[in-house]
């Protein structure tokens, strides 16, 4: 298992990828059934030469082997062993080889999954996909090579920032990743179809799941990562519009609505060009945002190595993949055929609605990221676009989101009339209406007033959704229960999606509500924040394994009843010279305590300590919502009709034509 | 060492895996001491430092940073605001010494036109798009192709 | 798809189709455009000549602000009268001990007085502290204020030192660096405004 072996596997890794990229192609081409059957093993070959790659650098990291610079460069001797494991996709080197690894876990899972996919279309998806991935790999073994040898090998390395050595960050690429790299699979159908000139509602239908899968590990890396920020960095701060933050929301937004419109493909062959160009747009938006942030273009606080002469290889790929599908896109889209029809209200009019709002909000995102390097490109100034400007121009834009988000599913295909669905709604207005006047009496602000108002809109028509489908109180509750037994999966997904973004929006709007209060106390001293009294009952130093702490004890009591004993503490770290803030958290699934500490001040006999206490309401649900929308995705993957009930293509015409 | 040269080495010696959120320098509790004494114009300060951008760090607001300069510039905000200034002088006088780039929201200009207007031209793109499309689709719906080959089998039948 | 049902296009159809094409041919035409932006980003950061981070304070062709400076050693310190009251450009370089940079521009500084005077202000920083590196590493600096706040830089529109101004007679900043002086392109734009004001 050594890094040679490494390197080695990877090189064949990305022979294998140009082999499945061209002779799949050339196959599909020329109906060569021969050269088309090879694409799936390819795909496998290239999964395992990939994994065989990726686990010589994980052995390298268990093991130690300083010879290897990256490894020399992000592990020590006394780092724990899981953090030796995931700090293998903590830099660059190994995040690029991560990402190659999940394309080709895509690739093959396509070759497992889609059996029932025409050989044409699954040998052109499986070379777009192994396109992609030789691009990756080339540019890992050329640029970013992270079996690189140092000699002589030093005895120990350099070691990992303390604040990166955490569970939640352990595992937010991988997921984040996933996210990403899923969207390849719709971009190559997408690719194969413009290829082929043929988009159907059987494309439609192996596009979706394809499309779910992906969001929902891109809805859970982005929740993943905010929630890191929430407990790590010790401010009660989630969410930055940090251009890299963008880059992961970006193509969530477009996901979104690809998920959304490659519904109206499968249902009724329409939206068809849209759809291609949301695929394409996707994985592009997927690639460029976490690449742009490596070359350093985009101001960020989160650094990678930033390296122009590497971006010139990425935007390279970069014009290769998105610029060669754009043109294959502008040349064979016009051929596509114009789809069913439907009246302007009607289930794909809401479809057409939702997929304006997201690709506006989308715009708005992208814009607001990209505005500074073009200003400063193209005028000479600098400008900043940060929060307060993405506050004001997004929530305006998603409020009719959430309203449109309510009747929207309820809405028939093809023609409708609004106000019986309306009028079916009644139950869910009024629980709105009164959850307006909750707000109005306990929340400040506008903007949180109507998102939490149409949150709970959002929550309780989507419930409604779910209760008319199955006669709820209509029919005797057996009967009812008959019906939730048969009614599609991919039903009760999609409304608990619906739930999970108004149970996020409950939290966001809650969350603008926060207070905080920075004090500075004796021990002994009691505070007051929220109606709770915190009290700092002591302070005590304990060695760490590598740091000394600070170790304050609070005890907080509401109406004279203990809640929790917390313990936040102040790291100080021997070597680095560097100190981390511990954050406590105390929860009861409605609200967040949130305690920190600071520094020390005054004589050591009776010093003063500054605290920052902050009370979250609803924060949990931030996350908590994101969950409900993923598990949403899952629950409409399980839908049989999703994996198995793929249909039999219809015959080309133009061969019924020839009998 | 040069501040801003301090953020970016600390933020190159942090190889944060590729789209973690949120800043990787860590928080420093602020001195309460440098709050204002009256909580409204305490909360004006903040809801002023909020717009204005931590000039060494990336994307964090004066309120959020632990820079020293951010530090400086709250305690610059809050003696304006104690002096009786409105959160319009006290950004203007931002904006004299250091430009546009302090503020996080950039005022409206010819320049920054496009990213303001946004939201509304992509909002008017979408549904002028949709509505040409609507418009300009026949009433009529045309045959499918299981309705066309079951036509040409009769014509070709009589 | 199937064209026998079809008609020959008219003029009209035959322009819709057009119009068409065109539609598709804008995901590209944006992309193409944004490519090539970027394309001249990398390459200006390459050169030096293009950098997303840079602050650039609207300083420049603005008489220098109202402040008046601190000894660092008695007599030394300075005002804006100072400035303006000079018939000869000064250049203001704002400096402190704990910073690197400062310390690495130093040589360059060196030979730079011998051109133009150079007055310094020790940024943050403690007398005894600046003192010690200008005994080190030698003193450019004719005058020299203390600024131990923080507060003059900030009405100068300085964001983290080194960084330095230079003042035409009259007391207008005509020239500002936010980089150290010893880089060539700092110099040679520092030359071309020293020869403009026939210096």
């Amino acid at each position: 298992m050594s890094p040679e072996l490494g390197r080695f596997a990877l090189s064949l890794a990305c022979v294998f990828a140009l082999a499945q990229t061209i002779l799949p192609l050339i196959g599909a081409q020329r109906r060569d059934r021969r050269l088309m059957t090879l694409a799936p093993g390819l795909a496998l070959g290239q999964l395992v030469a990939l994994a065989a790659s990726f686990l010589c650098l994980v052995n390298a990291a268990i093991t130690n082997d300083f010879s290897v610079s990256n490894i020399l460069e992000n592990s020590a001797v006394a780092k724990p062993l899981l953090y030796k494991i995931t700090g293998v996709w903590g830099n660059h080197e190994g995040s690029i080889l991560l990402w190659a690894m999940i394309l080709g876990i895509c690739g093959a899972a396509v070759a497992a999954f889609g059996r029932n996919l025409p050989s044409a279309l699954k040998a052109r998806v499986l070379a777009v996909l192994g396109g992609v991935a030789a691009g990756f790999e080339l540019f890992c073994l050329t640029t970013s090579d992270p079996f690189d040898r140092v000699w002589p090998a030093p005895l120990d390395g350099q070691g990992m920032n303390p604040l990166l050595q955490d569970p939640g960050l352990a595992f937010h690429p991988p997921i984040l990743y996933t996210g990403y790299v899923g969207f390849a699979v719709p971009f190559a159908f997408a690719i194969a179809a413009l290829i082929e000139g043929r988009v159907d509602a059987a494309w439609g239908r192996w596009v979706r799941p394809w499309a779910v899968a992906a969001w929902a590990f891109l809805t859970c890396g982005i929740a993943l990562g905010s929630w890191w920020s929430y407990y790590v960095l010790g401010w009660g701060g989630y969410w930055f519009w940090d251009p890299v933050e963008n880059a992961s929301l970006i193509p969530w937004l477009s996901g979104t609505a690809l998920m959304h419109s490659a519904v109206v493909v499968e249902k009724r062959e329409a939206l068809k060009i849209w759809t291609v160009l949301l695929a394409i747009g996707t994985f592009s938006f997927s690639l460029s945002g976490t690449f742009l942030v490596r070359s350093g273009i985009l101001n960020s606080v989160h650094a990678f190595a930033q390296d122009p002469a590497r971006g010139i290889f990425i935007l390279g790929l970069l014009g290769l993949v998105i610029g060669g599908s754009l043109v294959l896109f502008a040349w064979r889209a016009p051929a596509l055929t114009a789809g069913g029809l439907f009246a302007p209200v009607s289930r794909e009019g809401a479809l057409v609605l939702n997929n304006i709002l997201l690709c506006s909000l989308c715009a708005v995102v992208l814009t607001g990221t990209m505005y500074p390097p073009f200003m400063s490109l193209l005028f000479g100034k600098t400008i900043s676009v940060g929060k307060p400007f993405f506050d004001a121009a997004t929530i305006p834009l998603a409020i009719p989101l959430f309203a449109f988000m309510g009747f929207g599913p309820m809405l028939p295909w093809k023609r409708a009339q609004l106000w019986p669905v309306l009028r079916r709604l009644w139950v869910a207005a009024l629980i709105t209406l009164v959850a307006f006047g909750i707000n109005l009496w306990g929340l400040s602000g506008v903007l949180p007033v109507l998102c939490a108002t149409f949150a709970v809109w959002v929550i309780a028509s989507s419930a409604t959704d779910i209760a008319s489908r199955i006669a709820l109180f209509r029919v005797p509750l057996s009967q009812s229960l008959q019906r939730a037994r048969s009614l599609p999966r991919s039903a009760f997904g999609a409304a608990l999606a619906h739930a999970g973004v108004g149970v996020t929006v409950l939290g966001l709007a809650a969350m603008s509500q926060a207070q905080h209060r920075i004090v500075e106390v004796h021990v002994g001293q009691t505070e007051r924040l929220a109606g709770y009294d915190w009290t700092l009952t002591g302070v005590k130093t304990e060695p760490g394994p590598n740091y000394t702490a600070m170790v304050a004890t609070i005890e907080i009591r509401h109406n004279g009843h203990i809640v929790t004993v917390m313990h936040p503490s102040k790291r100080s770290f021997n070597s680095q010279n560097q100190t981390t803030t511990e954050v406590s958290i105390h929860t009861n699934g409605l609200s967040d305590l949130y305690g920190v500490i600071g520094d020390r001040h005054g004589p050591a006999a009776n010093p003063t300590y500054v605290l920052r206490l902050h009370y979250n309401p609803l924060a949990p649900w931030m996350w908590f919502g994101a969950l409900i929308m993923a598990m949403g995705g899952a629950l409409s993957l399980s839908d049989r009709r999703m994996r198995v009930g793929a249909p039999r293509r219809a015959p080309l015409p133009d061969a019924v034509a020839a009998e | 060492m040069n501040l801003g040269s301090l953020c970016r080495r600390i933020a190159m010696a942090l190889f944060v895996a590729a789209c973690a959120a949120g800043p990787v320098v860590a928080f420093a509790v602020d001195d309460p001491s440098e709050m204002l004494p009256d909580p409204k114009q305490e909360a004006r300060a903040e809801a002023i430092g909020a717009q204005l951008r931590c000039l060494v760090c990336q994307n964090e607001s004066i309120e959020d940073s632990s820079a020293g300069l951010a530090r400086d510039l709250r305690k610059v905000v809050r003696e304006h605001v104690a002096s009786g200034e409105s959160n319009r002088q006290v950004i203007d006088w931002m904006v004299a010494r250091y430009g546009n780039f302090i503020r996080l929201s950039p005022p409206v200009t010819a320049a920054t036109l496009l990213l303001w207007g946004m939201p509304v031209l992509a909002l008017l793109i979408g549904l002028a798009a949709a509505f040409l499309v609507f418009r300009r689709r026949p009433q009529v719906a045309p045959l499918s192709d299981a309705e066309r080959v079951r036509l040409d089998e009769l014509t070709r039948g009589s | 798809m199937s064209d026998e049902l079809a008609s020959r296009p008219s003029a009209d159809e035959r322009r819709a189709v057009t119009r068409r094409r065109l539609m598709m041919g804008l995901p590209l035409a944006g992309a193409g455009v944004c490519g090539i932006a970027f394309w001249k980003m990398l390459a200006g950061m390459q050169s030096g000549s293009f950098n997303p981070h840079d602050i650039n304070a609207p300083v420049t062709g603005r008489p220098v602000p109202v402040f008046t400076l601190a000894d660092q050693t008695p007599g030394t310190g300075f005002s804006a009268e100072d400035l303006r009251a000079l018939s000869k450009p000064v250049l203001i370089n704002f400096f402190a001990s704990w910073c690197i940079p400062c310390i690495a521009e130093m040589q360059a500084l060196l030979s730079l007085q011998k051109r133009l005077p150079i007055w310094g202000v020790a940024y943050k920083d403690k007398p005894e502290n600046a003192a010690g590196l200008l005994k080190h590493a030698g003193n450019p600096y004719a005058r020299i204020g203390s600024d131990r706040e923080g507060r003059v830089a900030i009405d100068w529109g300085v964001s983290g030192v080194p960084e330095s101004f230079l003042i035409a007679p009259g007391g207008t900043i005509v020239w500002h660096s936010a980089a150290g002086l010893d880089g060539d392109e700092v110099m040679a734009g520092l030359d071309n405004v020293l020869k403009r004001i026939g210096a």
